[in-house]
């Protein structure tokens, strides 16, 4: 599914979060965003998932307004969100029921989804434990397999691997990326790490709510005439 | 989306509410020690004090014990329904409240739906509550058990959507201390729950007409009215009026920015 946004602006009082953001992702690819900690990644998100109102600018998902079609992008886009939003006292079967519901889905093809969902991500054997008994990086593929119930086309990640261990990491960022090639899923992976992003993805840089560049990770790097995208980020925002 | 969707998503967020209800019982049950402390240490003290003359819904001299248990009930619903709103906008509720507002369905429905799903556990609190308290002789008939459920939906889902109003649009009330102090304890002592509304008239004429416009006095009178099988239009129809205004009011006008939905402190 592509996403197009044009012009987005928005401002918490008089904070301007973000300024005249727009790109287009392409379907079925990866894609980072990257950007520092306050750069507009979230707010970012809230626009997507219309958890913020827009207040400027215009974001169409495959070809639609999301001001006009709410329900209908809402029904093709999955969320990881930063926080962690899973019922950490409910088991891991209860949780992916629920979302399910909230989809409009019977308690059968939740079931048969879930499992089909906990089985690509090697949890099926946990289905019935609390979500409390599960680590970091369990719950973490546990929230991705919950997205992904209710067959999206558009996955949205915001920092998904805050908290977790570097292999924990590296193994959520490997899941994901096979989503892409295996279901040729749209991918949006939000995060600070430049460890996360590979110099042929398709990354997109927000800093101070401006997006700095958008391309390929390494046409970005001979653009600003740096060595590897660590540089690059550095030179561009001053972090990392 | 078809009706189908709706029903499953509507079953869905009723069941998890009962699935939590289950999980944290032993603290459902310790919200039921309030009011049972007042049905039975304060009607104890109060009964010599305050004498109950016969007035509609009873047909006899009842106990004070018996005058305040729809008050009681009205006051469990309101506890529940104030906590339950501020954690669905600031604290434990919002990792359920993110994935909720991620429905394709119109977030009123979604909103109405979760404040009914928290009222029905509040209504079976309140059940537990009437049937501990036939053991200090309150005693409706039997169908007025069944007949007052239609007033204790209203009210939970009127003061369920008060809490959520006060609690997106408010600051100074994110928390609980705040909202007993400015909401619960004014609404619960400015109404009917604990005296009947002629001995305030007796004692202050303006306390009678605050109380007269306080909603929860009517949703304590609807209640009352229903369990003892008696019609009250002028309680029902209120309590119906207030809660449509304040659902509209409530889910029209909720902004997930103005919580700590996203994930970030709320701004300014």
């Amino acid at each position: 599914m592509t996403i197009e946004a044009s012009n987005l602006s928005f401002r918490y009082g008089e904070k301007p979060v973000l300024r005249e953001v727009s790109f287009a992702l392409t379907s079925g690819r990866f894609h980072a965003l990257l950007g520092p900690n306050g750069a507009g990644k979230s707010t970012l998100f809230g626009l997507l998932t219309r958890l913020l109102a827009l207040q400027q600018g215009e974001l169409l998902l495959a070809g639609q307004s999301l001001k006009n079609q709410p329900a209908e992008a809402m029904r093709r886009i999955g969320v990881v969100f930063q926080q962690n939003a899973l019922d950490l006292d409910l088991t891991v079967r209860q949780n992916l029921q629920y979302h399910a519901a909230l989809h409009g889905l019977s308690r059968k093809e939740a079931r048969v989804r879930g499992d089909r969902e906990l089985e690509r991500f090697s949890l099926l054997d946990r289905a019935n434990d609390a979500v409390r008994q599960l680590n970091g990086g369990h719950r973490r593929r546990v929230e991705i397999a919950r997205a992904l119930l209710h067959e999206p086309s558009l996955l949205l990640l915001d920092e998904p691997t805050v908290g977790l261990d570097v292999a924990s990491r590296r193994a959520l960022n490997e899941h994901v990326r096979t989503l892409c090639e295996e279901d040729g899923m749209t991918v949006l992976w939000a995060t600070h790490l430049i460890e996360e992003v590979r110099s042929d993805d398709r990354v997109l840089i927000l800093h101070q709510g401006q997006l700095l560049a958008d391309d390929k990770g390494q046409a970005i790097c001979e653009a600003e005439g740096t060595r590897d995208l660590a540089e690059t980020f550095h030179s561009l925002t001053g972090a990392g | 989306m078809k009706a189908a969707h709706y029903w499953h998503c509507f079953v869905g967020i009723q069941t998890r509410e009962w699935l939590r209800f289950w999980q944290q019982r032993t603290r459902f049950a310790s919200a039921l020690v309030r009011p049972l402390l007042w049905l039975v240490v304060f009607a104890a003290g109060f009964r010599a004090v305050l004498g109950i003359s016969i007035i509609p819904p009873y047909q006899t001299y009842i106990t004070y014990e018996t005058y305040i248990a729809p008050g009681l009930c009205g006051m469990i619903i309101l506890f529940n329904s104030m906590q339950g709103a501020l954690s669905m906008v600031y604290d434990r509720e919002l990792g359920s409240m993110r994935v909720l507002l991620m429905s394709p369905l119109p977030r009123p429905f979604l909103l109405v739906t979760k404040l009914l799903a928290m009222g029905v556990v509040s209504i079976g609190q309140v059940y537990v509550f009437l049937l501990l308290a036939l053991l200090v002789d309150v005693e409706p008939p039997l169908w007025g058990y069944l007949a007052v459920l239609p007033a204790l939906i209203l009210t939970s889902l009127m003061l369920g959507a008060l809490g959520l109003l006060i609690a997106t649009w408010i600051k100074q009330l994110e928390n609980f201390a705040g909202v007993m102090n400015f909401v619960i304890f004014p609404m619960f002592f400015m109404s009917s729950a604990l005296y009947p509304l002629w001995r305030m008239n007796e004692a202050s004429p303006w306390l009678y007409w605050i109380c007269q416009f306080n909603p929860f006095t009517h949703a304590v009178e609807a209640i009352r009215f229903s369990l003892y099988l008696e019609w009250n239009p002028m309680a029902y129809g209120i309590t119906t009026g207030v809660t449509v205004v304040l659902a509209l009011l409530a889910t029209a006008g909720f902004r997930p920015q103005r919580t700590r939905i996203l994930g970030t402190s709320r701004p300014a």
